[in-house]
């Protein structure tokens, strides 16, 4: 970022508005072809539909003839605040961030801390077998987890804690209760992002220097200390890092509830991206569900920029 | 002592691949089940595992019955072409930003940045509206440039990184040979960049192969489905065939598969890229 400063401000100061302005587009020329497809493609597709969004959601907006749109003012935001079932979506989508994000993470460090380990054998191919979940499918996931968890005792999950260790009283309906159903997505979140952050944190375990670590043993600090002094410590970039995508991604929550429950039963697993997808493209109401998804939009927006701010711009 | 500690490590990582690995394990196992409208009894699965009974009906049906042939070719075009666009179009804007001056550079590239804490999928009501206003609803020049177009500001961003880590003298050589911009973009910043391009055009590819509402959203045509569409139809018709669904999916694994195997230092490298390219 260090070539963006103007090379000598005194020079830029002393210039002339006018000279600078020709400067200026002398260099917009010289960029053009190479900046113009990436930024008109950006401008289209990432800019103007936030701001299209935030148009659409103070409208009773009409998708195959948007000029009998009608300007409603704040009527969409009021409904999204007196809408029982964006509170269930709310509770889903929060009670899945609380979940998997820990999940995910305490699981996905520790297994790195333990391939990284002295004693390890295989790492490579340990690294490895737990990252595939992370490169399927969500579909194929999805509709395996589904699989997995069917009911009755011949559901897999049940023929296991039912029938062979006789931990559960009865095969569970999984999909059928709003809970266990809950659960299932949970497990599949953790199950297929824990891989992600393990390959994250042994990329960051690689890069410490060996000399911390020899330090600390000529001092004769023991495994434990050294892991809590030294390797966490190290690891806090890293760790911020992996949070915020994390609790990025588990907003993104979607795929799996649609496959899975697709909300039911009776809307009791549904989370905010597919109570807002069915508002748009199955109740058509547009207007509606961008202001949800402007609220929601905001809301991510907030978390990720504090977050942000707090490790500064270098490590995003 | 540290040998005893080594076999509990190396035992719970070993209890640990049975949890990731078995799920693929019982889905492979069904795909080989010959009779499957019901849902199989999983030790009917385990017998015919210990028998070596295994049925290969499915994967030739899944393969030839309906257009799954049609929707493997769909996915591979489009997302072959996602890839090679994107990756282009993003190492150019990455080169404009990392070597060029121009007023408002680092402010536009602000905006990029923020641009990429906005979860993807909340734009998908107001992208559908652009797609529908170009008249691209259900054609796949409307996929492509969604997937295209939405991937420019975190390609961007890697990529920016990289090139700016090329010596600038190394531009020199071309100079002196009165090459212009353009020669040294092609001649010294892609080939010195190779390893991050390539680590781009993977998660371009995997990510556009694996993708789903957007095509869900946009592509109505039956014919003109992709794979992801066409396994949710699917588990939607054929219901608790679990057998044939199964071994479809597995065919539509296979090229994840095969690209994570043969690239597989790319993933391990740039796991920091991730968060970029998923949204």
């Amino acid at each position: 970022m260090k070539n963006s400063l103007p090379a000598d401000p005194f020079v830029q100061a002393k210039m002339s508005l006018r000279q600078r302005i020709s400067i200026g587009l002398k260099q917009y020329g010289e960029v053009f072809p190479y900046l113009i497809f990436g930024l008109v493609g950006f401008l289209t597709f990432s800019v103007y539909p936030i701001v299209k969004g935030i148009y659409m959601s103070f409208f009773n907006y009409n998708i195959i003839n948007p000029a009998l749109s009608h300007f409603i003012g704040f009527a969409n935001y009021i409904k999204v605040f007196q809408d029982p079932n964006v509170l269930i979506s709310l509770r889903n989508t929060l009670l899945y961030s609380l979940v998997t994000v820990p999940g995910q993470w305490i699981l996905g460090l520790l297994l790195a801390i333990l391939i990284n380990a002295k004693v390890t054998k295989f790492k490579v191919t340990f690294r490895m077998i737990y990252y595939i979940p992370v490169i399927t499918s969500w579909i194929v996931i999805s509709y395996l987890f589904k699989y997995l968890f069917a009911s009755g005792p011949d559901g897999f999950i049940n023929y296991l804690f039912y029938s062979q260790l006789h931990l559960l009283p009865s095969p569970i309906n999984w999909l059928e209760n709003p809970w266990t159903a809950m659960t299932v997505i949970w497990v599949l979140g953790i199950w297929k992002g824990l891989g992600w952050v393990m390959i994250i944190y042994l990329a960051a375990l690689q890069s410490i220097s060996n000399d911390y670590y020899e330090a600390a043993m000529i001092d004769g600090a023991g495994d434990k200390a050294i892991l809590r002094k030294i390797t966490l410590p190290l690891l806090k970039p890293t760790t911020v890092f992996v949070l915020i995508n994390l609790i990025m991604g588990s907003f993104n929550v979607f795929i799996q509830v649609y496959t899975i429950t697709n909300g039911g039963p009776l809307g009791q697993t549904e989370v905010l991206l597919s109570y807002m997808y069915k508002q748009a493209f199955q109740f058509m109401d547009f207007g509606y569900s961008s202001a949800l998804s402007v609220l929601m939009g905001i809301a991510v927006f907030i978390l990720t920029y504090s977050q942000q701010k707090k490790i500064g711009q270098s490590n995003i | 002592m540290n040998k005893t500690k080594g076999t509990i490590i190396n035992l719970i990582l070993a209890l640990g691949i049975l949890v990731v690995v078995f799920p693929f394990i019982y889905m492979i196992l069904t795909a080989l089940q010959k009779n499957s409208y019901v849902l199989p009894h999983p030790q009917d699965l385990f017998d015919d595992l210990i028998h070596f009974k295994f049925y290969l009906g499915n994967f030739a049906k899944a393969w030839t019955e309906g257009n799954f042939q049609r929707y493997f070719m769909n996915s591979l075009v489009v997302a072959s072409f996602a890839t090679v666009v994107g990756v282009f179009i993003s190492a150019l804007t990455a080169y404009a930003f990392a070597r060029f001056q121009f007023p408002f550079k680092e402010p536009l590239f602000k905006i990029f940045l923020i641009s990429m804490m906005i979860p993807g999928l909340f734009n998908i009501i107001p992208i559908y509206t652009v797609v529908h206003s170009l008249g691209l609803v259900d054609t796949y020049s409307g996929l492509l440039l969604v997937y295209v177009c939405t991937g420019i500001a975190g390609n961007t961003f890697f990529l920016r990184g990289f090139f700016e880590q090329v010596p600038r003298e190394m531009e020199e050589s071309v100079v002196v040979d009165g090459g212009g911009r353009w020669t040294i973009f092609r001649h010294i910043y892609l080939p010195m960049s190779k390893p991050a391009i390539a680590t781009q055009a993977i998660f371009a590819f995997m990510g556009s192969w694996d993708e789903f509402f957007v095509a869900l959203t946009l592509i109505k045509t039956e014919s003109k489905r992709t794979l992801p569409i066409a396994l949710q139809m699917f588990q939607g018709v054929h219901g608790t065939e679990w057998g044939l669904f199964f071994s479809a999916s597995l065919i539509a694994l296979i090229p994840s598969i095969i690209i994570f195997i043969i690239f597989q230092k790319y993933f391990v490298q740039s796991g920091q890229n991730e968060g970029a390219v998923k949204g």
